[in-house]
């Protein structure tokens, strides 16, 4: 009974994907995994709405060319809801029932770290925008970089560096608290990549004060920071949870100024934080005033389509999607290992977010940053910081 | 010498939210025996009232509280009228299934109509005092204030007035209060009035101190408010107030000494020993005047 029970299930399997296959050749799947609900849905909705664009713009103009031939993008979307185990599944299901050619996608670390695992272990490949977690795309169990897992953003190291460099020589700073999310594997280590690298230029952490994932209220903290008198503090966090800090911070008088990292960067911070964010400095991937025409053209057309500003993860998908088609046309064939093969080979990409080149060897691009200060409710540029 | 007095402070703050709710659990305990688990939920409806009036009607703070407060009365009302009453007859464990249920139909509703975490505008001018180098806010004064105040009238209430006399009636003997020519099904209403009518206070104070809301945010707030009520005696005005704040003050301390993913384990772990020593909290005494 349960052996043709099985049968059946497998030829019905097998009949869905013939299904699917019916039209091979015209098309290039590559599946898309944002996180539309859950904790951080602005993330996915800029994610979502930068990739219809980026698809939009390739399959109106044709497609893309391969062997003469023209081939559209068929985008499949899949909700990770922000959790781990259902970003893991996202890609399972696009790699063994889409059969996509490639992944782009997930955003956050928490999500990309589980996806990335199997599409490594698929052999797919899998471009995240937005994930700065070094463990991304390295391989803990060989001690190797993930040969099929690459991203289009910098990693936490180097962003822990440019902060740390920002605050010593631009803001001149010597003292500095920082409180971070314990439960979240990118907060927590940008906390301690911006810790080293600021007692390594000879600045002294007053303070480390942890919080856990969804906890709304930091007073005891604060109090603790208050009491050590920094002149600068730290903030990793989530765009959800920055206003509930920052607006308790000054609640307990606290008056130094607060730093950034790249998880800030969404208007709706602003919108929500009003004045209690003015005049604060943060690091982020690249700002949408910038002069270079690529990101100007992006971001015109991203406004004319969607009515607000392109956040870093908007631009960073573009990129993603830039990158992917620059692979497709160099390997010439939607085959996902000769896929995998020219991507590592990209020596020089310039994309909304800058120039964007992979050196063979890991899914890390060589990349710069920007700094970006908070001004009139604004992200305005304020300084470059090249590799 | 200051850093403790600000710590307290904050202790203070939080501790008044917890006893907020917790008074909604021990009155509806005290009348009915029954833990209505719901009640977390119908504190985070109390935050989307106050989310809904703030960024929907502009209105100002204290017609946001009183909308809010007779808004998750009703609807404490409500749910005690169609989920809990047929019930009430049920064996117990019954009934408390039947809360769990109300919680998680609330809390899906809510995520129905809108999935994303709501940002709460500010209400209350942003005003700080600072005395000898101690803070203090406007808001945080109010949140104390407001819990010892409506503690204050619920006691009033309870003890001097003769619905409060039935209430303390009903609780006594359900059989025998309806041969006095006391409804006990209003009494029960006017009991799951209160209650609500607390939690959607403590769910405006917390949305306004704690401005980013979600749907779930009652589950553990609920819990913990729970816990206060038991530590303190659950059935009891005066334990619910006073566990409220200690579980604040627990959670404020412990933070402030251990790293913050042991909060909940140090106040949960208070909750076991306290129940190991002195089962009925610190205000209960084993089945007797209860409310």
């Amino acid at each position: 009974m349960k052996s043709r029970l099985l049968f059946c299930l497998l030829l019905g399997c097998l009949l869905l994907t013939s299904c699917a296959n019916n039209n091979p050749g015209s098309t290039v799947k590559i599946g898309l995994i944002a996180e539309l609900t859950g904790s951080i849905p602005s993330v996915g909705a800029s994610c979502k709405n930068a990739a219809e664009l980026a698809v939009k713009q390739i399959n109106t103009s044709g497609g893309i060319e391969l062997n003469g031939k023209k081939y559209k993008i068929d985008l499949i979307l899949i909700d990770s809801a922000a959790k781990p185990d259902q970003a893991a599944a996202a890609a399972q299901r696009l790699i063994t029932q889409d059969n996509v050619n490639l992944i782009i996608g997930p955003n956050c670390s928490s999500n990309a770290l589980p996806a990335s695992e199997i599409a490594e272990d698929a052999k797919v490949v899998l471009i995240t925008p937005w994930s700065t977690n070094p463990k991304t795309t390295y391989n803990a169990k060989t001690s190797t970089p993930k040969k099929y897992v690459f991203r289009a953003c910098f990693t936490d190291v180097f962003e822990g560096h440019v902060l740390a460099k920002f605050a010593r020589e631009n803001l001149k700073v010597t003292n500095a608290a920082i409180l971070y999310d314990i439960a979240s594997d990118v907060l927590k280590s940008q906390a301690e990549l911006f810790k080293k690298s600021f007692t390594d230029r000879g600045g002294k952490i007053v303070a480390m004060e942890t919080y856990t994932t969804s906890d709304k209220d930091f007073s005891a903290q604060f109090t603790k920071i208050k009491m050590k008198k920094p002149d600068i503090i730290f903030l990793p966090s989530y765009y959800t949870e920055v206003p509930l800090q920052v607006k308790q911070a000054h609640r307990l008088g606290i008056k130094v100024p607060f730093l950034g990292s790249d998880a800030w960067s969404t208007e709706e911070l602003i919108k929500m934080c009003g004045r209690d964010v003015e005049g604060f400095f943060l690091c982020n991937h690249y700002s949408p005033n910038s002069t270079n025409p690529i990101t100007h053209s992006f971001v015109t057309l991203y406004q004319q389509n969607y009515q607000q500003i392109p956040d870093d993860i908007a631009a960073l998908t573009y990129d993603s999607f830039g990158l992917a088609v620059r692979a497709l046309q160099d390997a010439n064939s939607i085959e996902r290992t000769a896929i995998r093969d020219s991507l590592a080979k990209i020596s020089s990409f310039e994309g909304v977010t800058g120039n964007i080149q992979f050196n063979g060897q890991t899914g890390d691009p060589i990349k710069g940053a920007v700094i970006l200060q908070i001004a009139n409710g604004k992200f305005n540029w304020y300084a470059d910081e090249q590799p | 010498m200051i850093y403790f007095c600000q710590q307290l402070l904050n202790a203070l703050q939080l501790g008044s939210l917890y006893a907020l709710i917790a008074l909604g659990y021990t009155m509806v305990y005290g009348i009915l025996t029954m833990i209505n688990f719901a009640h977390g939920d119908f504190f985070m409806i109390g935050a989307f009232v106050c989310f809904l009036l703030v960024t929907f009607f502009q209105l100002p703070f204290v017609p946001i509280l009183l909308l809010s407060m007779l808004g998750v009365s009703l609807l404490g009302v409500t749910v005690e009228r169609i989920a809990y009453r047929p019930l009430r007859q049920a064996p117990r464990l019954s009934a408390i299934i039947t809360a769990l249920g109300v919680g998680i139909f609330l809390e899906n509703l809510t995520l129905a109509i809108s999935p994303y975490p709501k940002y709460v505008p500010e209400v209350l001018p942003n005003i700080i005092w600072n005395i000898y180098g101690v803070t203090f806010s406007l808001l945080q004064s109010l949140t104390i204030g407001l819990a010892i105040i409506l503690m204050l009238i619920l006691n009033y209430i309870v003890q001097n007035t003769s619905i409060g006399i039935a209430m303390r009636a009903v609780s006594w003997d359900k059989n025998i209060v309806p041969l006095m020519g006391v409804s006990v099904n209003r009494i029960i209403s006017i009991t799951f009035a209160l209650g609500s009518a607390l939690g959607g206070a403590a769910g405006v104070m917390y949305a306004l101190a704690y401005p980013m809301i979600d749907p779930y945010m009652g589950v553990m707030v609920g819990w913990k408010a729970f816990i206060g009520a038991v530590i303190g005696g659950i059935g009891d005005i005066r334990g619910a107030m006073l566990g409220g704040i200690i579980l604040g003050a627990v959670e404020i301390f412990s933070t402030s000494i251990l790293p913050s993913s042991y909060r909940d384990f140090v106040s949960f772990s208070l909750l076991l020993l306290l129940l190991l020593v002195r089962p009925q909290g610190i205000f209960g005494r084993a089945r007797s005047e209860k409310l």
